[in-house]
């Protein structure tokens, strides 16, 4: 075990300089378009758009601007929205706990089906339920996901409500809770499904076209046969020793793909009104709100960096031959 | 290696094993008509080049072939029929009375379980072992195949193990279960001299132990001359010569194992600088599209062409006392002695 450990610990170190690296550059690329003290210039208020632009070092060149956000950061303070004022601090963790619900359950949800599904067709290659899902996959590939959640709503909770005569729809589809309920319980559930649902649409035909493939492969490796001449029961075989090597791809494909669900989620949470960090982002955006922009695209490249990293682990766990490199 | 090879029933009866694979080309005939049997803790040599049916006839012993194979004929274990037997039954007979040590021991070995962990396996199928009985039986079988320090190389992944170690280890899982018969295919083919001398080496102390009866695949007749007690030799998924270690060797009734052994080194015969290594003129054939009559006409010094040998298929027949051969001029072969080097 301490190969493994010395592994982790390298993939840690190397993904600190790509966290500063990403952070430098996007924060260059926000403050060279946006401009934070936007709001005071409008106010024709001299001084306290001067004020503004030394607190936020504006005059100095970018490095130094850069340097100046860091230590702030570092310390706490990530500035002010210029469209809310509320302190940036604030706003982020906010989002970012709808943002964490909605990829967690949808991650939880699509890996499991995922698996299922794959496996599934594929020791039952050719048959009637795998070509349903060969089809199904397609479909959910190629629709827009924006269409498949309006239409789920539609299908899913404004069609039964009307034909079951109910006064209140089966799935909701505004937020995570309905007025003074907290909590993760039925209410919590009834509103994630939909939302949830189109999320994943689109991860669940993918991975699930890809754990086929990879458990087909496995499927006819030698060491498969070797199980079945030592007398290993089928369900042994299947578990044990194909789907447990067919993990290992699959798996590296899933954390970096988590980080691309964050396009994903400014389509969800706009059409569910989740005010999570898609929402966050497309309002910062519409009111030039740099403050927030540059906070949101940081955190953004971390979660990516953070998956990056924990699909190198992962690999390292799963595949003992990648530890010695 | 037993020196009494008895006319004992068998424990393997292979007869008139026939496997055919649909392919776009047509059908591909990886098996003909083989038959053959192996008594208790006799050693079977068979040989033949690559993609002779070799491999294709174990996995059929096994029922381990694809679903699309077509299989016919009969393999006979201790008298029960075994072709057209269920999964489960199979699944009883497979690694504890017959076992099979694989070609390419990296590949057939799961790459994410530890080798420990896979002899162990394959101790826990058919015993009921558990915890550190289970573990000291899995180190204890790595110790009886000669790998040293067994109780450290039980952790290790197969990656971390070398060549001639995995195809030890794949013998250590193969014997887990004392099995009465073993199919060796090719153990010793990817290792160097002395390593797969060291493994035969293993083999026969095994069997030495347990009477275990042995298949051991090869295209190598010298491995075959070291440790078999009688040889069948296969072109094109037929067999074509079958007898005794000595039938084989020094009375050889057919022009393909003539050809076989004119290309092994010799240790008794004084090499000239001209003497080059005889090889076998020509590729095999096509196992879709089988040359008409014999299969190795087109490659056979001896072939009568147009005639016999390639307008009629020759069936196996007696040449001596356990000894078979199919070449419709089996009789003038023998006394040819040499003709071909
Ligand atoms: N699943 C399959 N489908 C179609 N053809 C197959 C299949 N398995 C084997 N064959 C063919 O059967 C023939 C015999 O193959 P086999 O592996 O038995 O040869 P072999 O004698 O073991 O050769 P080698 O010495 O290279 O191991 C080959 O031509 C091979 O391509
Ligand atoms: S039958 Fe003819 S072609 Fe075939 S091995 Fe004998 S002599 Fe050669
Ligand atoms: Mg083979």
């Amino acid at each position: 075990m301490p190969s493994m450990l010395t592994y982790i610990s390298r993939r840690l170190l190397f993904s600190i300089p790509v966290i500063l690296v990403a952070s430098f550059l996007l924060f260059w690329m926000v403050r060279s378009t946006f401009d934070p003290c936007v709001k005071l210039r409008a106010s024709k208020d001299v001084e306290a758009v001067a004020r503004c632009e030394t607190r936020l070092h504006l005059n100095d060149p970018i490095p130094m601007q850069y340097l100046g956000w860091a230590n702030d950061a570092v310390h706490g303070d990530l500035g002010q929205s210029s469209r809310t004022n509320e302190e940036v601090s604030a706003m982020v963790p906010r989002a970012l706990w709808y943002t964490v619900q909605l990829i967690f359950w949808g991650v939880l949800i699509s890996a499991f089906a995922a698996v299922a599904l794959g496996v599934y067709s594929a020791l039952k290659q050719y048959s009637v339920l795998d070509y349903t899902f060969t089809g199904a996959s397609f479909v959910g590939l190629a629709m827009p996901p924006f269409w498949f959640g309006l239409i789920a709503i539609e299908l899913l909770a404004i069609m039964p409500k009307q034909w079951l005569g109910l006064d209140e729809p089966l799935f909701y589809f505004v937020g995570l809770h309905s007025g003074a309920e907290k909590g993760f319980g039925a209410d919590y559930a009834r509103h994630l499904v939909l939302p949830v649902m189109t999320l994943t649409v689109q991860i669940i035909a993918s991975w699930s076209r890809f754990q086929r493939s990879s458990m087909l492969d496995v499927m006819s490796a030698d060491y498969v046969r070797t199980a079945r001449a030592k007398g290993v029961p089928r369900r042994d075989v299947v578990v044990h020793h194909a789907l447990r090597n067919a993990l290992v791809p699959l798996v590296t494909v899933m954390a970096l793909d988590i980080g691309a669900l964050f396009g994903g989620l400014i389509i969800t949470e706009t059409i569910f009104s989740i005010p999570g960090m898609g929402q966050l982002f497309v309002r910062s955006l519409q009111a030039g709100d740099a403050e927030v922009l540059v906070v949101w695209t940081v955190v953004t490249a971390g979660f990516i960096v953070v998956f990056n990293l924990l699909a190198d682990v992962l690999y390292g766990v799963m595949d003992p031959r990648v530890r010695v490199t | 290696m037993s020196e009494t090879v008895s006319a004992a029933e068998p424990m393997l009866e292979v007869s008139e094993l026939t496997v055919d694979f649909p392919t776009d080309d047509g059908l591909l005939h990886a098996v003909n008509h083989v038959t053959f049997g192996i008594a208790r803790g006799e050693t079977v040599g068979i040989v033949g080049e690559s993609g002779s049916g070799k491999s294709v006839m174990s996995m059929a012993i096994m029922g381990l072939l694809p679903k699309s194979a077509r299989v016919t004929g009969s393999v006979k274990f201790r008298g029960q029929e075994l072709l057209g037997a269920s999964e489960r039954d199979f699944e009883r007979i497979r690694g504890s009375e017959i076992a099979m040590v694989f070609q390419d021991a990296l590949a057939s070995l799961n790459p994410v379980h530890t080798v420990g962990a896979q002899v162990a396996e394959a101790v826990a199928i058919h015993q009921e072992l558990k915890g550190s009985e289970l573990r000291n039986a899995a180190i204890e079988l790595l110790d009886v195949v000669g790998i040293a320090n067994p109780s450290a190389r039980f952790e290790q992944y197969p990656h971390e193990f070398s060549g001639g170690m995995r195809q030890r280890a794949m013998i250590a899982m193969a014997i887990a279960n004392d099995p009465a018969v073993l199919i060796a295919d090719e153990p010793t083919t990817a290792l160097d001299v002395t390593i797969q001398a060291q493994v035969l080496e293993v083999l026969e102390r095994i069997q030495e132990r347990t009477s275990t009866s042995i298949m051991l695949i090869t295209h190598d007749l010298g491995v075959v001359a070291g440790v078999a007690d009688s040889v069948m030799v296969m072109y094109a998924g037929s067999q074509v010569e079958r007898g005794s270690v000595e039938d084989i060797f020094y009375e050889s009734r057919h022009p393909y194992t003539k050809g076989l052994l004119a290309s092994l080194p010799r240790m008794d015969r004084r090499m000239n600088k001209s003497d080059r290594l005889h090889q076998i003129e020509g590729q095999p054939p096509s196992l879709v599209f089988l040359p008409t009559g014999c299969a190795f006409h087109p490659r056979c010094a001896f072939a009568e062409t147009p005639g016999a040998c390639d307008g009629e298929v020759p069936a196996l027949r007696v040449v001596g006392d356990g000894h078979y051969s199919a070449c419709h001029f089996a009789d003038r072969i023998g006394s040819e002695e040499g003709a071909m080097s």
